[in-house]
């Protein structure tokens, strides 16, 4: 009988280990930069071009950083949410300009909202490489320190934000 | 009509030889090219998780191999570039992982399986053979009758 039955086993086990494999998101790298400092770089804002942006200036607060770009169409789609989220107050997002020209970048920001305290303009994408940027949009967590908690990968969704990003940042600013 | 078509034809034709030498190739030292694509071959590419960064074409494995070339130019050794890579990207970038404590199922494992696999044909080839010897074996009633009858057919022949 236990002839039989050892086939079985290894097929119920194999399908168990398979049907688990359904729900994982092979897209979703664990990023070797969570705890560090954020990376250090000084580049032109896409608003005012005279003027550069450095993760140092953030120092003290609790901020976002969401890569986007226009042509990213998944930033196009969590786009509403974020600027939803800047009208409520929660939380600084400074945006990371990524591969893109400044006119296109301006025009994306006027015909849907502009969300970001500022955008840094990342013109070829050296700055995206030291933080790992592979898929956009992403959006990392920083915290008071300028060290990096969280990072997601691909376009925020309201039940992302509510169970996952908010609590985190609502944690870092009671710390 | 016809002319057209030709025409259009024609000018793709024209166009994607122009387009093939456009192609990544930006370092004019082969043996710096050489070690791009040597190390392009050991790092994987984010966008398209089963292909190395020398074969794809995405955009950011474009970046990636302009930067190994630059840093390539600016004389640091392949460990170096690796270790840059992975310090950005985690061990997932590399094609072959490393062998670490999270890392040892995955190297070990298929080993493993290969052992517990022949420990478990060995002891059935085993037990089957000590069963064959057993069928094998008469007891010494079989045994005199068995002589009887040999014995019997040498006198018969």
């Amino acid at each position: 009988m236990s002839r039989y039955l050892w086939p079985l086993g290894l097929f119920v086990v194999l399908a168990g280990f398979l049907f688990a494999g359904l729900f994982l998101n092979p897209r979703e790298v664990p990023s070797p930069l969570i705890g560090r400092a954020v990376p250090a770089f000084s580049v032109a804002q896409l608003g005012a071009p005279d003027k550069t942006f450095s993760p140092a200036d953030m120092k003290g607060k609790v901020w976002l950083m969401n890569v986007w770009a226009s042509w990213c169409v998944s930033c196009r789609q969590e786009h509403p949410l974020l600027v939803e989220l800047a009208k409520t107050g929660t939380v600084t997002m400074v945006g990371l300009h990524y591969k893109d020209e400044r006119d296109a970048g301006l025009k994306w920001l006027a015909d849907y909202g502009d969300p970001y305290l500022l955008s840094a303009h990342d013109r070829d994408g050296r700055i995206a490489i030291d933080f790992g940027v592979y898929g956009t949009p992403e959006t990392f967590i920083i915290d008071r320190q300028g060290v990096i908690r969280h990072k997601h990968t691909g376009p925020l969704t309201p039940a992302l934000l509510r169970d996952d990003i908010l609590p985190r940042i609502r944690q870092l600013e009671a710390s | 009509m016809r002319h057209l078509f030709l025409s259009i034809a024609l000018s793709i034709c024209a166009l994607l030889p122009a387009h093939a030498e456009q192609a990544p190739t930006l370092a004019d030292d082969p043996a710096i090219e050489a070690r791009v694509q040597h190390l392009g071959e050991e790092l994987r590419c984010l966008v398209c998780q089963n292909q190395n960064i020398a074969d794809s074409h995405a955009d950011l494995a474009m970046d990636l191999k302009k930067q190994v070339r630059e840093q390539i130019a600016a004389g640091r050794s392949d460990r170096e570039i690796l270790d840059y890579m992975v310090e950005r990207y985690g061990d997932f970038v590399l094609y072959r992982p490393p062998l670490k404590a999270s890392t040892v199922l995955l190297w070990a494992g298929p080993f493993v399986l290969l052992g517990v696999v022949v420990l478990l044909l060995g002891r059935r080839l085993r037990r089957r053979t000590v069963q064959a010897a057993a069928a094998n074996t008469l007891s010494a009633d079989e045994q005199q009758r068995a002589r009887a009858l040999l014995a019997g057919e040498e006198k018969q022949v």
